[in-house]
């Protein structure tokens, strides 16, 4: 049993590549459609909130509530941007389009395909996420330069999002079961994780559980960048982090291969 | 590399209480091409996709290419070409990026790809259509395509699920000549198919597989031969067992499956003689082939 789940790992660590190019050519031919797709919910949120919400809201922290959301903003267009790349696109791959399928029938492995999934989805994650940063700065948000620092971060927030939506692909036998996972797990994360308003604001019980969440370890680690502000905790965030990604990431290949090998 | 391409020995699968595969023995020789035939259900794509290593066995052992499958069925793939039983091209893209996009997979670069996309273009006769989108092509364009692609890592052996279910005749006899091109140039082919036509044209030795099991394994001619062994005649119309209780003295061997009567005689004319001069019946007499030996293991026609 256990040599049948070696035989479906990633067999090296370049093959995934071939998988993440084949998903960037598909894109190159849609690519407006896809940028503009992805920018367009983050982008509302960050200006209807960010003023709408700011007048209200004064200062927190000492900063205006736009450039305070900026942060949270440009961490939930990563989660976003990988949870729907993976639960959709990657979705149809595997089914539909049985692109899988032909891709199984070469040297490479399951987990070569999921690896180079969760790439493709972390890629565009940091292109979404880079996007609402540049703007951002462009109306003197943030610094220029911190959107280079916070390029990493918003990188393994799209690896932790394509991780775990990964899983979910791994177990849904149908589109319409994503919705439960964006409803019940996605979108509440957005409120508890201190994308838009700070967790501090929340009882204690919360605040713990957002803790433990993976959008509020993201949040934590691009904010205070794109803030200029001092960052504490990096090596947790970034442990709590890696965590996220790395576990789901091999249970989803466990699930797939039971699902797709059988 | 050994002359034996693909070994299975007692391979067994079931899924719950179906036994799909139960069994199984049989070896393909390097060179040769190896046919699994039997209806629908009867476990030949479980079998294909048993040997890719997409599918482990419940027990026995299996090896391909000299790999162990599945546990290395990797190393094996690697110098597998597959032409699996539904398209899955990538139907945006166009002729000469999926066989790109395909080479990757297999670790080629963009140069090597390259060079070979001219002669397996040529191969699949889609020189013109190099730049088309596949989405374009009609169906026999698109199976000439997968055929190309599964050539891309230049394979010794090719796994075939029914290459050509589904596909006009004109079509059909398009890919038997490709294949036999390829056999002759030395690849080894496992061919899946509930063609008896495409079985007895192109493979060298088959299996006949029922419900997962070995019936009959040989040469098919050798298996006709050995199974009929004389002409038949079909009768369709009239009332199959009144004519079959007449003609069973001149028959070696009569089967009736729905409306049809299968008479399988040694002498033809003494048959013939006997129904001479009765109406309504329509009479046919040919060669026996393999749907004959399948109906003779079995009882029962195969399922179209």
């Amino acid at each position: 049993m256990r040599e049948g789940y070696a035989a479906v790992m990633p067999a090296n660590a370049y093959n995934w590549v071939a998988v993440w190019r084949r998903n960037f050519l598909a894109w190159r031919k849609v690519a407006l459609a896809s940028v503009l797709g992805n920018l367009a919910d983050p982008m509302t949120n960050l200006f209807g909130l960010g003023f709408g919400l700011g007048i209200i809201v004064g200062l927190i922290d000492g900063t205006s509530y736009i450039a305070f959301l900026a942060g949270g903003m440009v961490a939930t267009s990563a989660m976003t941007a990988a949870t729907f790349e993976t639960m959709y696109a990657a979705f149809a791959r595997m089914r539909a389009q049985r692109t899988w399928e032909a891709i199984l029938c070469t040297q490479l492995t399951l987990g070569d395909i999921v690896l180079g999934e969760l790439a493709w989805a972390a890629t565009k994650a940091v292109l979404a996420g880079t996007a609402i940063a540049v703007v951002a700065a462009t109306l003197g948000y943030a610094a220029w330069a911190s959107i280079l620092y916070s390029i990493p971060a918003i990188a393994i927030t799209g690896f932790v999002f394509a991780s775990l939506a990964m899983v979910v692909v791994s177990l849904a036998p149908s589109y319409d079961y994503f919705v439960f996972y964006q409803t019940l797990v996605v979108t509440p994360m957005v409120f508890l994780c201190g994308a838009v308003f700070p967790v501090s604001q929340m009882p204690s019980a919360f605040q713990r559980v957002a803790g433990l969440l993976p959008l509020a370890h993201s949040v934590d680690l691009i904010r205070p960048v794109m803030l200029g502000l001092p960052a504490g905790g990096i090596g947790l965030h970034i442990g709590a982090l890696c965590m996220y990604a790395v576990l789901p990431f091999f249970l989803s290949i466990a699930l797939f291969r039971r699902r797709l090998m059988r | 590399m050994s002359t034996v391409a693909i070994d299975l020995t007692c391979v067994r699968k079931s899924y719950g209480d179906k036994i799909v595969v139960n069994g199984l023995s049989f070896a393909v020789a390097s060179g040769e091409c190896f046919g699994l035939l039997g209806p629908n259900g009867a476990g030949k794509s479980t079998i294909a996709r048993m040997v890719l290593g997409m599918v482990a066995p419940d027990t026995g052992k299996m090896t391909v290419l000299g790999e162990p499958v599945p546990a290395r069925a990797r190393l094996a793939r690697a110098r597998i070409g597959v032409v699996p039983q539904f398209d899955n091209l990538e139907l945006e893209f166009t002729v000469r990026e999926n066989l790109l996009v395909f080479g990757r997979y297999f670790n080629m670069s963009a140069r090597e790809v390259e060079a070979v996309v001219p002669e397996l273009l040529e191969f699949a006769r889609l020189e013109s259509k190099a730049d088309a989108r596949v989405a374009e092509l009609s169906g026999g364009m698109k199976r000439r395509l997968t055929l190309a692609r599964a050539l891309i890592n230049d394979p010794h052996l090719l796994v075939m699920d029914e290459p050509t279910t589904g596909l006009d005749p004109h079509a059909r006899h398009l890919i038997w000549e490709r294949l036999r091109l390829l056999l002759a140039r030395g690849k080894t082919i496992l061919l899946t198919t509930h063609f008896m036509e495409e079985a007895e044209r192109l493979c060298d030795r088959l299996c006949v597989l029922e419900a997962g099991r070995k019936i009959a394994e040989g040469e098919p001619r050798a298996l006709i031969d050995e199974q009929i062994g004389c002409q038949v005649i079909e009768i369709y119309g009239g009332n199959p067992h009144e004519l079959s209780s007449l003609i069973r003295p001149y028959a070696r061997h009569i089967e009736v499956s729905g409306e049809t009567l299968f008479c399988y005689a040694p002498d033809p004319e003494q048959v013939l003689v006997q129904l001479r001069g009765r109406a309504g019946l329509r009479l046919l007499q040919r060669p026996a082939n393999l749907e004959d030996v399948f109906l003779r293991l079995t009882g029962r026609e195969m399922e179209r």
